[in-house]
């Protein structure tokens, strides 16, 4: 499967990259190649196999439904490029 | 001093030989020797490292603490998040983070009464298999720094190599621990799937990542292990089986192991010098009373195409996070909140792992995920079949790590040659077993690595094999000449 400019915009927008238009066929070549080595694995055939989902097909584990973390909002938030009186500050969204 | 291995280091600590302040700052003043030319520690704690230091020795005067690691000093990859110290994961996006929390590995380390010396250079987000894609530059192979120690894992192994620190730690999600012990001489275990917490270790592939030691030995590696494995109620994954003490059993008799040689893993690829050394110790294990039987692999040759399905599929879900919000890199003067999305993750991001984020939304995306995400996850049950099967006539399996010994910097800039590199290692991540490289040979000045791998959970067996070679061989002892002895 071979992706083309417009493909890589495409999922490039999905994943929220930017990827300039100078760089763009050399991105949707490499991926290319990736796709090709990937569908060396198209060939085989599965109808009959269960997916395996987790290496050793076990169960999720489960706890009681009760809070146990503590507030750290304070000290979480000093992470923040930007953030002010216990909000995070991102650029305008509503004009 | 600072050549021996833990279990070395261990009773001369016991008995008084040195302290761990001596000892720390000896390593300190190799580190502070080498490390420009190795470029394998991204951040050196000396201060907190000496008041570590201090509080061991000061711990075993009270005879409070005796873990065979107490004052021991250590390399922590800097994908364990540690709080108060930088954890960068090799990338521009976290190059100022400061986690809130420790690891689970590191608390785990801590309470040992362990020493960190600082935190190792990385490819970014364990994305790579020579320690090329660090934003932080590449880190050299002490063998020889024209070459490449090997990835993700390349700054822990290197500082082993040239004995920067005692013992370190590392992630493997597709050969990340293994490969870069291969490629620098020493003892690197990836164990079962969940067996060790995930917990405050950055994610990169949830359903294949697992944390492990690199080791100077396979004893150091066993005396890591059962610090570092057991039940993490924090990590849904960990998986609830009682931890064990993995040095009771490394000087059991190897008479009767029965060992599998996959016809696949000796075939077109494989350079003649990793197959003599491996062919050569396998020679050494029938001495020691083991029998050798070919067997196969038959869908070892698909690991590669699925992993590249499921590792970049599982990354893009678990890098979306790093959105320039909550922490990390935000870019400049953002115009609107996509545009600061978009900027600040791809100035963030390196080309690789940028890469595999969009190979891995693509095969997320709508109408692509059975022919990607559930083909893969089908041929992945097929590889794990394949070694069930192979586990009732054998008990361990045994092949090279890498097809070949370290590659010069900058050799390798197609990806996909870069990704068959693992080409052994990563159908073991797939089946979520454990497996271990330890060193068998050396070839022109480079070391080679030799694979073996055991059923669910065979941790203690694995150990064990690798143990009773270590006793008949010398290769794990062998050291870069061209650093030199001594601090």
């Amino acid at each position: 499967m071979a992706l083309d400019k417009s493909e890589v915009a495409k999922i490039a927008h999905l994943a929220r990259l930017h990827v300039n238009d100078s760089e763009a066929v050399e991105v949707a070549n490499r991926i290319t190649d990736i796709l090709a080595l990937i569908d060396q694995m198209q060939s085989v055939d599965t109808d009959n196999v269960a997916p395996l989902a987790h290496p050793l097909d076990v169960v999720q584990r489960l706890r009681a439904d009760v809070a146990t973390a503590t507030d750290q909002r304070q000290l979480l938030q000093q992470l923040a490029p930007a953030s002010e009186d216990g909000l995070y500050l991102v650029p305008v969204v509503l004009e | 001093m600072i050549e021996k291995t833990v279990a070395e280091l261990a009773a001369a600590l016991a008995s008084g030989d040195i302290s761990s302040v001596e000892l720390t700052q000896a390593y300190l003043n190799r580190i502070n020797r080498y490390n420009p030319t190795l470029n394998a520690f991204i951040t050196i704690c000396d201060e907190s490292a000496l008041q570590q230091a201090q509080a061991a020795d000061a711990a075993r005067a009270k005879g409070k603490n005796i873990n065979p690691l107490l004052g021991m000093p250590l390399a922590h990859k800097d994908i364990f998040c540690t709080a108060g110290v930088k954890t960068t994961c090799g990338s521009k996006m976290l190059h100022n983070f400061i986690a809130p929390y420790n690891a689970t590995v590191v608390e785990k380390f801590n309470a040992a009464g362990a020493v960190m010396l600082g935190k190792t250079n990385m490819d970014e987000f364990a994305m790579g298999s020579s320690n090329e894609t660090s934003h932080f530059g590449p880190v050299r192979n002490p063998w020889n720094t024209e070459y490449v120690p090997g990835g993700s894992s390349g700054g822990s192994a290197a500082a082993l190599a040239a004995d920067l620190c005692a013992m370190a730690t590392g992630t493997d999600t597709g050969g990340s621990i293994r490969q870069p012990a291969a490629f620098t001489g020493i003892t690197g275990l990836k164990p079962s799937y969940g067996r060790i917490s995930r917990w405050g270790m950055i994610a990169f592939a949830s359903s294949l990542d697992q944390a492990g030691p690199l080791a100077k030995s396979a004893e150091d590696a066993a005396l890591m292990l059962n610090v570092m494995a057991g039940l993490d109620e924090k990590d849904s994954t960990s998986i609830d089986k009682p931890a064990e003490d993995y040095t009771a059993t490394l000087n059991d008799s190897l008479a009767g192991l029965r060992i599998g040689i996959p016809r696949q893993h000796f075939a077109k690829g494989l350079s003649a010098d990793v197959e003599t050394a491996v062919r050569a110790a396998l020679v050494e294990y029938e001495r020691l009373g083991a029998t050798v039987k070919e067997i196969d692999l038959p869908n070892n040759h698909l690991s590669v195409s699925a992993y590249y399905v499921v590792a970049p599929a599982e990354a893009s879900a678990n890098l979306s996070r790093f959105d320039g919000v909550r922490y990390g890199y935000r870019c400049a003067d953002p115009v609107n909140l996509e545009d600061m999305y978009k900027r600040s993750r791809s100035e963030g991001f390196g080309d690789e792992v940028k890469r595999r984020i969009l190979v891995g939304t693509y095969a997320l995306s709508a109408g692509f995920y059975d022919a990607y995400y559930r083909k893969a996850q089908k041929i992945r049950r097929l590889i794990k079949d394949d070694f069930t099967r192979a586990f009732d006539t054998v008990d361990v399996i045994i092949g090279p790590t890498s097809p070949h010994t370290a590659f010069k910097l900058g050799a390798k800039t197609d990806p996909v040659t870069m990704y068959l590199e693992d080409i052994y290692t990563i159908a073991v991540n797939l089946a979520g077993l454990p497996g271990i490289s330890i060193p068998a040979g050396i070839a022109n000045g480079l070391p080679i690595g030799m694979q073996i791998v055991g059923n669910d959970f065979a941790e203690a067996k694995l150990l064990n094999v690798a143990h009773q070679f270590q006793r008949e061989t010398d290769w794990h002892k062998r050291k870069p000449v061209a650093l030199g002895k001594g601090a």
